[in-house]
């Protein structure tokens, strides 16, 4: 039978180890280990060098680490031996990571002092798109886009055969990268209020808040008027339609910045969410709780503008600075980030992200999103609930034959990709019928 | 009531969450392998380390206890069904009114010389993983024997560490006793092109010994001999009826059953793999060994011991799974070689995905997908609402259930469909707000 002749070799065992990714690591290593050098003050005065040496250098190293994993083997989903490294399965790496992350969050938000010399490394790119000498959240800004667009690039090869997941990572990468980074920048450059458009209530707190609102309105131009529009007009109404037509998804996973790096850089890490029921109930009363803080502080910071600040007196001044230190720096950056290598990548998203908590209401109750499942193929392998970083269990729902449609899901879609039988599919449909019992 | 149920498969524990569901019974779950149930098509994931053995397990353990569901970690050695009891390893004795047997299957071993050394062995339970695990520490070659569902699990399982394998196929190629040539001839190539050696109308011919009564090779039909550490012995399973022969329950290939599961023996079933349904008329005896048709067996005998006494329909088959990196589909009646039968069958170019609608008379009776996922509901309703070839080419949209942003490959199938027979058929349906409309109203009430 001629249909299986191929001249392809009898035996090509994958290669994990060309030269070109070992090259890639030791570069990457080699940046990395220049970056911290410069933390003591060695590269004071030579920023170019600093820069490409350490940011430059690392992201070419991750880069050549990366491309040759797609003469890997076929396109496919290949999670092998995910649960037997450290790195992936809360073994001593991870809590190095973890330990790490969480340091570098601490340091940036209480102890900036000691990223002084740090910061040196982000100065050329500061200066060509600013005019100004770097800050630490210019610093932390670059480092998070990199990541972002690096690890981007890793999740491009590992689903190369999903054009869903392909789509979606590009969009995280572009408005990272435009929306969270040079669009605020270059604002910053032209004197006009830095200013993240893609950002909204109850996440960006600011947005809704009357004293910022106030302050951008104080501001010359049309331009601030227009973000105080935007900002508005897309967190009351913008948002809910998005919403009720594509699921939350179109936000968490296409969109946010911080949905952005746990897809990018926290894919490594999606499986080790907690899936058990009482994770479950945890989740929805902490993320809801703050949903609500937020509600009523806003609520109640314009009843106090209202009445000319009788109400709360100087407290008022006050609450953005708390919100944005507990919510905004320790619970978003150490813990949603540096617990990503324990908790799962999307650990601030599940617990903690306002904006992920009014969206999922949205989509709970008024929302044409679901996950449907196909007819009665389910196997109850359980891939779909260990790689949802969201800790849904997708497979209970599944293998009843039932749609999905639960407020937390972001719509990554991974429990689509890797279901061995197709039978997870992420749909927009009728509202009737969408949830079935 | 009481009610033993021997087996926590799939088919066991359907049964056992059923019969929760419809009665307040007492229910006792006996098993062996493991203390909770877990998915047996996923253990290849556990060794493949995309999963760990906990993630198998469907429900939390506390999901038992909360359904007084009793789990009895134990072996049953007889029924005895004079006095209705049930002994067990440990000397305890369960007393039943009424007994379901899901004992599920056993690997096939076909007598070859050696098939019991160490090294050797077969992939179907727990223990097998656990040996597995062992057995395949740091060799230098694995060989898997016999072209089927489980052959090729084994051979991703170990390609998944880099363990170079020789698969021992009877055929020409891979499975070719169940999917059409075509479909047969992209799965070969691309076991092949996994980097795995296929080696096809070669059967195993002896397992070559070393001194201390390990594998040390094995000796083809053809005559060639090949070295390796590890045999995998995957040709297929058969009913597992150790208990019920013990026991005196009449058995032929499986455990003896009409098609309401009733065994020949009073207030004794037997449902899953270990089932052998006793066709009346034309027709042989049906064994299913599939997941699905578990489940479907579980909840049929749930159903006549709790409500009304329930005749197994087992309806239009199905079947999926899932070859390397390429997914299997199949709807309905396929390959049968009936007279008339007809297919339309369309292959990507990168001939790794296909779409083949299969007719007779005009009528549609299957499907047989690679690579392309088709809605189960919609497919099988066509088949049963016999539908024509024409109607289903021009509504093939509305089956397809690949992800958003998906190529879409309907418009070609219905173009190589109207090039082959003159005609000019077009897609009515796309799938969009109303199509969907259409697929939802499908749907039932409940499941």
């Amino acid at each position: 039978m001629n249909l299986i002749q191929i001249d392809i070799p009898q035996e090509s065992h994958a290669v994990n180890d060309s030269p070109l990714k070992k090259g890639g690591l030791a570069l990457f290593a080699i940046g990395l280990l220049i970056f911290l050098i410069g933390a003591f003050g060695s590269f004071e005065n030579y920023s170019l060098f600093y820069s490409i040496g350490s940011l430059g250098l690392a992201t070419f190293g991750a880069l050549l680490f990366i491309f040759p994993s797609r003469n890997e083997g076929l396109p496919g989903i290949k999670n092998n031996g995910v649960f037997f490294r450290a790195a992936s399965n809360r073994g001593a790496i991870a809590w190095i990571t973890a330990v790490f992350l969480t340091a570098f969050y601490v340091v940036l938000y209480w102890f900036p002092e000691y990223f002084v010399h740090l910061i040196k490394s982000t100065d050329p790119i500061s200066y060509a798109m600013t005019g100004k000498a770097a800050n630490q959240w210019f610093l932390y800004g670059t480092l998070y886009t990199l990541s972002v667009l690096v690890m981007g690039v890793k999740m491009l090869f590992k689903y190369r055969h999903i054009r869903y997941q392909i789509i979606r990572t590009l969009s995280v990468m572009f408005f990272q990268l435009v929306f969270s980074f040079l669009i605020p920048h270059f604002l910053e450059a032209l004197n006009q209020p830095e200013y993240y458009f893609s950002y909204f209530w109850p996440l960006k707190t600011s947005v809704l808040f009357p004293n910022d609102i106030n302050w951008l309105l104080s501001k010359p131009g049309a331009l601030p008027q227009f973000m105080v529009f935007w900002g508005v007009t897309m967190s009351l109404i913008g948002v809910p339609i998005f919403t009720y037509f594509f699921g939350k998804r179109w936000y968490c996973s296409f969109v946010c910045g911080c949905g952005g790096l746990a897809e990018t850089m926290g894919d490594p890490y999606r499986q080790n969410s907690d899936k058990s029921l009482q994770a479950w109930k945890i989740e929805r009363w902490m993320v809801h709780s703050v949903l609500l803080f937020i509600t009523v502080t806003t609520g109640l910071l314009w009843a106090n503008s209202y009445y000319q600040g009788a109400l709360l007196g100087s407290l008022s001044q006050g609450f953005s600075k708390t919100y944005g230190f507990l919510i905004g720096a320790a619970f978003s950056g150490v813990i949603g980030v540096g617990f990503y290598p324990i908790m799962g990548s999307r650990v601030w998203c599940r617990f903690g992200c306002p904006q992920a908590a009014i969206l999922g209401i949205f989509q709970k109750y008024f929302s044409r999103f679901r996950i449907t499942t196909n007819g009665s193929q389910c196997i109850s392998c359980g891939n779909c609930s260990t790689y949802c970083e969201m800790g849904i269990d997708v497979r209970s729902y599944a293998q009843r034959g039932e749609n999905i449609v639960r407020a937390s899901c972001v719509g990554c879609g991974v429990c689509s990709s890797v279901c061995p039988r197709g039978v997870l599919n992420l749909e927009n449909g009728p509202v009737k019928g969408r949830v079935m019992k | 009531m009481n009610i033993v149920i021997i087996g926590n498969g799939i088919a066991g524990i359907t049964a056992a969450r059923y019969i929760r569901k419809h009665s307040d019974h007492s229910i006792t779950v006996v098993s062996p392998e493991t203390e909770y149930f877990y998915s047996r098509p996923a253990l290849m994931y556990v060794y493949m380390g995309h999963l760990k053995f906990e993630h198998t397990k469907p429900y939390e353990d506390w999901f038992w206890k909360k359904n007084r569901i009793d789990v009895v970690h134990d072996y049953a050695l007889t029924v005895n069904h004079k006095e209705k009891k049930v002994l067990l390893q440990s000397g305890n004795i369960l007393g039943y009114d009424k007994l379901i047997m899901a004992t599920g299957s056993q690997m096939n071993k076909f007598g070859w010389k050696g098939q019991d050394l160490a090294g050797v062995q077969g992939l179907y339970s727990k223990q097998d993983l656990d040996l597995m695990e062992r057995n395949t520490r740091n060799i230098s070659r694995g060989i898997v024997v016999g072209g089927g569902l489980i052959g090729i699990e084994v051979a991703e399982m170990l390609h998944s560490r880099n363990i170079p394998v020789t698969m021992l196929v009877r055929e020409s190629s891979y499975w070719n006793s169940i999917l059409p040539a075509e479909e047969s001839a992209m799965i070969t190539r691309h076991i092949r092109h996994q980097g795995i050696e296929l080696r096809l109308e070669t059967e195993l011919k002896e397992i070559l010994s070393d001194s201390n009564g390990r594998v040390r090779g094995v000796r083809t039909s053809k005559g060639d001999e090949i070295t390796t550490e590890f045999v995998a012995l995957t040709a297929g399973v058969r009913p597992n009826i150790d208990l019920a022969q013990k026991s005196s329950i009449p058995t032929n290939r499986g455990i003896l059953v009409n098609s309401y599961f009733e065994t020949q023996i009073d207030d004794i079933y037997a449902v899953g793999d270990c089932a052998e349904i006793v066709v009346t008329g034309e027709g042989r005896n049906q064994i299913e060994q599939l997941w699905y048709t578990g489940e479907m067996h579980g909840e049929t005998v749930a159903s006549s011991i709790c409500k009304e006494r329930t005749e197994y329909n087992r309806g239009i088959l199905f079947n999926s799974a899932k070859f390397f990196d390429i997914e299997y589909h199949t709807y309905g009646s396929v390959n049968q070689n009936t007279v008339g039968e007809k297919s339309i069958y369309w292959e990507h170019p990168d001939r790794r995905r296909s779409i083949r609608i299969v007719y007779n008379n005009n009528q549609v009776i299957g499907f047989n997908n690679l690579g392309v996922r088709y809605r189960h509901k919609i497919c099988e309703q066509w088949i049963a609402e016999k539908r024509s070839i024409e109607y289903v080419l021009e509504h093939l949209s509305e089956a397809n259930f690949d992800p958003e942003f998906f190529m879409k490959f309907e418009p070609e199938v219905i173009a190589l469909y109207n090039k082959k027979n003159g005609k000019s058929l077009t897609l009515t349906k796309t799938r969009g707000l109303f199509g969907y409309k259409k697929f939802l109203s499908t749907l039932p009430a409940s499941i």
